[in-house]
């Protein structure tokens, strides 16, 4: 696995506060254990990317259905996921999810409380690095994961730029040590 | 009489003057200037408005619609102090925070926005007056237009007659755009709702400026005045006969194009040289003169144009030209004209040399370009000098052979910088692989998605000219590039306005969508033109400017046919209007004003927020800038969000630092007066962002059909608004929205062929009828207040 911690887009520069690497797919485990309220956004590249035989979406999907997080699909990602038979917890543009989640008083798609960690995936980058740098910086109780293969250094966490099959790798363990069956 | 006082002097001088009171001997007084005042409308409550004077309406806009701040930069570098590190609920030196140092960036950008367009208003008003005289008169549409200048009497009071009268204006602009980029010196403004005010205030600033540019250039060059039937002309790379020389014109600012099609005209040259432009400038050039002038394409079309060595000489003007176009010019032997102040590009100025000698000196490659500040000139040495270079060049270009191009793709190391470089992270690596095995047409999609910037380019390590490759990858499809577009109309009559105020404020006509703004697109320009198509099928009303216009013109159906065959010019429900260029985006705008005033009777002279608050409750009309880029864009989308207009962006308009977002889900930030009683009403969260980034176009798409409602739509025009975006909901998402009972109001307000589906919504959701409002934000519009 690289380690390199430099943005995928090479301008992208971040700092003096970046996202911790994330060298084994456990600390993603721990994350996601430790979270009370954790949830996942999930954009329209995660249909696109990354080959075609290896989607993020049906990672997400997977994700989802082992530990119950419940998905935010943006864009036009909910007929993705009805495709693949799942039903997305919410939908909304990635704007409106990024706002929501910034905000402590906001209750959860469900009405029960805030999340504690919000991981994301299948954006555009530049997009998904705008909208880590605003919960960074405005949101202090929410943890943030970025789950694509390219560092995020907006978020609290990201994977290093990681090959496709060191990625997918990452995301079987992840989804093994979480109790996937 | 009413008199308004702007900056010109009057100067009154006396040889001897006696009164009752005073004798007095060579007396000489100065006043601002003094409007000749035969406008009968009374002057509203905010002539000529400070930066503060509209504050009130700016911060009931700011309450609803708050800003999501999206830091590019986690540091403050403007000052000696810094770097400071604004992380979180860290403080810089000066005191400012994250929050406020976002808007103080947005505030900038719209400075810089409205500050370029108030100066090409100030450059083109200054040329005219020196060539029609200052009494040329103010006429951009005849009898069919008389409320000519819908945002300057709007903003400022005084109803412009003559170009004189458009410097007043321009003074005013100038000393606004003076006083909002003050405020962001170090140690002035602390508040980030107060730099967003100044924000708005910039944009509003921005729309005068922008209107006096393109009202002084279609009443002095007679370009169309507010014409739905304005003439076809060609578009496209293909376009050019390119055995002829070719003059290329990149810019906005169109007064050196204009010198060159005047030249060529007055010597009877205009068969022997062809004249296309890229950009704004190309627009208003065709709108000059159809027949002469034509497009290449938008501003991403610079340096596949260049490099493929067609253009036998370059002229410049001003804004969104690419800084090495001198250089590029260079690689393809080809000279450059810089005719504009504000990028002179390293040139000497030859302004005042004879023509032949700079001529002289251009032919035989003695200078690589000159800077000539003078459009009569430009035009002159322009076609004498491609008459002579042509020859020369014979097309020389820096296109590289396919064998060149799979021979460096088996050198290629495939080390990805080129990817990570590219804003839309294309798969370059991967074609270039296809490449080296002799495959070139993965490099030729990818041109298909390209916005031009070549930075592949200067990241190569191998110095692999990846754009050329592109360009000789796709050389078949742009070559047949050819498409037809409809020169910018300018204006909207007041007669199209008397005609669709109406439906449009009842909600009949569902909508008014502004495709406008710069071509950084994240696939490709092809997607406005599906987004225009959607809407116009849909019964919309389709305006358009700039790049946006262009793009959508370069598409066409399987008949051949592009949009601008298909639907009619004029504004009516199903049109598709060019407008014109960046500086015709006030004409949109004042289309939405002219609805109030004309259509409703409101008031509109010096009266900005009511217009503004009748817009934002009663216009549905959504600015769509799918490949914003510049700080002009950002600029003209913070004047439409003043006016009440909300705007969205395409993905990469998220770098603009921060959105301005409504929550659906705080029902109390949705309350209206009621204006026949003083009731608070609950209008639904209509419109529900001022300012927002679509991910994709079928996300773009959603948000307008939703963006369009307004607290006032009739129950028959809120139906016709709710099938638009549950259809769209429907298809693009595949689910039913889960929102709809925030937007019915009562049950006539529920399409009737889903009638049963949204019923059992409503119920589900607990929905409540409640009522429909005359709606406003301004307690003084109240006519009866509650106990009265």
């Amino acid at each position: 696995m690289g380690v390199t911690a430099e943005p995928w887009q090479t301008a992208e520069i971040a700092g003096p506060k970046k996202a911790l690497l994330i060298l084994k797919p456990e600390v993603v485990v721990a994350m996601v254990k430790r979270a009370k309220r954790p949830v996942l956004v999930v954009g329209h590249l995660a249909a696109e990317d990354y080959s075609d035989d290896i989607k993020m979406i049906d990672y997400a999907i997977r994700l989802s259905r082992t530990t119950g997080i419940p998905v935010v699909a943006t864009a036009h990602m909910t007929t993705e996921f009805i495709k693949r038979g799942f039903q997305p917890a919410g939908w909304m543009p990635a704007m409106d999810i990024g706002n929501r989640l910034k905000d402590p008083e906001w209750k959860g798609l469900d009405g029960i409380g805030p999340y504690d960690l919000a991981m994301f995936m299948g954006l555009p980058y530049y997009m998904e690095f705008v909208i880590l740098a605003g919960l960074k910086h405005f949101s202090a109780n929410l943890k943030t994961i970025s789950l694509d293969r390219f560092y995020d250094p907006h978020a609290t966490w990201s994977f290093p730029n990681l090959p496709v099959k060191d990625w997918n790798e990452s995301f079987e363990t992840i989804l093994s040590e979480l109790g996937e069956k | 009489m009413v008199c308004l006082l702007a900056k010109k002097s009057l100067h009154v001088k006396a040889k001897e003057l006696k009164t009752d009171v005073v004798v007095a001997k060579d007396l000489e007084i100065s006043f601002g200037r003094i409007f000749e005042e035969t406008w009968a409308e009374a002057v509203g409550p905010t002539p000529f408005p400070s930066i503060t004077d509209l504050r009130q309406w700016d911060l009931r806009l700011l309450q609803r619609y708050k800003p999501f701040y999206l830091p590019f930069c986690d540091v403050c570098c403007l000052c000696t102090f810094g770097k400071c590190d604004l992380t979180g609920d860290k403080r810089g030196a000066c005191g400012l925070n994250m929050a406020a140092q976002q808007s103080r960036i947005v505030l900038l950008a719209c400075c810089i926005g409205a500050a370029t367009h108030t100066a090409h208003a100030r450059h083109l008003v200054e040329h005219l007056i020196e060539k029609y005289g200052r009494n040329c008169p103010i006429d951009v549409g005849g009898v069919s237009v008389e409320v000519e200048a819908p945002v300057t009497r709007l903003v400022t009071g005084i109803r412009p007659k003559t170009l004189q009268d458009l410097e007043d204006a321009l003074d005013y602009c100038e000393e606004q755009v003076t006083h909002l980029l003050s405020a962001t010196h170090t140690g002035q403004e602390g508040s980030n709702l107060d730099f967003e005010s100044k924000v708005l205030h910039a944009g509003m600033v921005d729309q005068v400026g922008m209107e006096i540019a393109d009202m002084a250039q279609i009443s002095a060059y007679g370009l169309p005045k507010a014409d739905p039937e304005a003439a076809l002309t060609e578009i496209g790379w293909g376009v050019a006969d390119v055995s002829k020389p070719v003059i290329l014109v990149i810019g906005h600012n169109v007064p050196s194009a204009v010198g060159i099609i005047d030249y060529l005209t007055d010597k009877g040259m205009y068969n022997a040289v062809e004249v296309v432009g890229i950009c704004c400038t190309a627009i208003d050039m065709t709108r000059y003169s159809p027949s002469m002038a034509k497009i290449v394409g938008p501003i991403s079309w610079q340096l596949r144009y260049i490099r493929s060595g067609l253009p036998d000489l370059i002229v410049v003007d001003e804004q969104c030209i690419r800084a090495d176009a001198l250089v590029e010019a260079q690689k393809i032997k080809t000279p450059v004209i810089a005719s504009s102040p504000k990028n002179c590009l390293g040139l000497e100025n030859r302004t005042k040399s004879p023509a032949e000698e700079i001529i002289s000196d251009l032919v035989g490659g003695k200078v690589p370009g000159a800077l000539i500040l003078d459009p009569e000139k430009v035009g002159e040495v322009a076609v004498e000098t491609v008459m002579a270079v042509a020859p020369k060049r014979k097309k020389f270009k820096v296109i590289p052979e396919i064998e060149e191009i799979i021979k460096a793709a088996q050198e290629c190391t495939q080390c990805n910088e080129c990817m990570r470089a590219c804003p839309n992270n294309q798969p370059i690596p991967d074609a270039m692989k296809a490449a080296a095995k002799g495959d070139l047409n993965p490099l030729a999609e990818i041109l298909e998605n390209c916005v031009g910037c070549a930075r592949c380019d200067s990241a190569c390590p191998n110095d692999f000219p990846l754009h050329s490759f592109m360009v000789k990858a796709g050389e078949k499809s742009l070559t047949e590039e050819k498409f037809k577009i409809r020169v910018g109309r300018g204006a909207i009559q007041d007669v199209e306005i008397r005609e669709v105020g109406g439906p449009i404020v009842l909600g009949e006509i569902p909508g008014v969508v502004a495709l406008v703004g710069c071509a950084n697109y994240p696939r490709g320009g092809r997607e406005v033109a599906e987004i225009a198509e959607e809407f116009a099928k849909r019964r919309f009303i389709v305006v358009a400017t700039g790049c946006a216009a262009m793009s959508m013109a370069m598409v066409k159906d399987e008949e051949g046919k592009t949009l601008y065959e298909k639907y009619p010019g004029s504004f009516e429900a199903g049109g598709i209007l060019n407008v014109g260029s960046c500086v015709s985006n006030p004409h949109i705008a004042g289309a939405a004003i002219k609805i109030a005033s004309i259509f409703a009777k409101r008031k509109l002279r010096a009266n900005y927020e009511e217009i503004a608050d009748y817009v934002l409750n009663r216009v549905g009309a959504v600015g769509v800038a799918w490949g914003a880029m510049s700080q002009k864009a950002a600029s003209i989308a913070s004047g439409f969000w003043r006016l009440g207009v909300p705007v969205i962006v395409g993905p990469h308009g998220s770098k603009y630092r921060r959105m301005l977002l409504g929550r659906q889900d705080k029902e109390e930030d949705w309350y209206v007066y009621d204006a026949r009683t003083g009731d608070k009403v609950y209008a639904g969260p209509a419109p529900e962002h001022l300012f927002t980034a679509a991910e994709t176009k079928e996300e773009a798409m959603v948000l307008i059909a939703k963006l369009c409602m307004r607290p006032n739509d009739t129950t028959k025009g809120r139906a016709i608004k709710l099938t638009h975006y549950i259809d769209l909901h429907r298809r693009l998402y595949s689910v039913m929205p889960d929102d709809v009972h925030l937007f019915v109001r009562n049950k006539a307000d529920i399409p009737i062929t889903m009638k049963d589906e949204i019923l059992k919504l409503l119920e589900e959701k607990g929905w409540k009828e409640t009522r429909i409002p005359d709606p406003t934000l301004l307690p003084r519009l109240i006519r009866k207040r509650k106990g009265e």
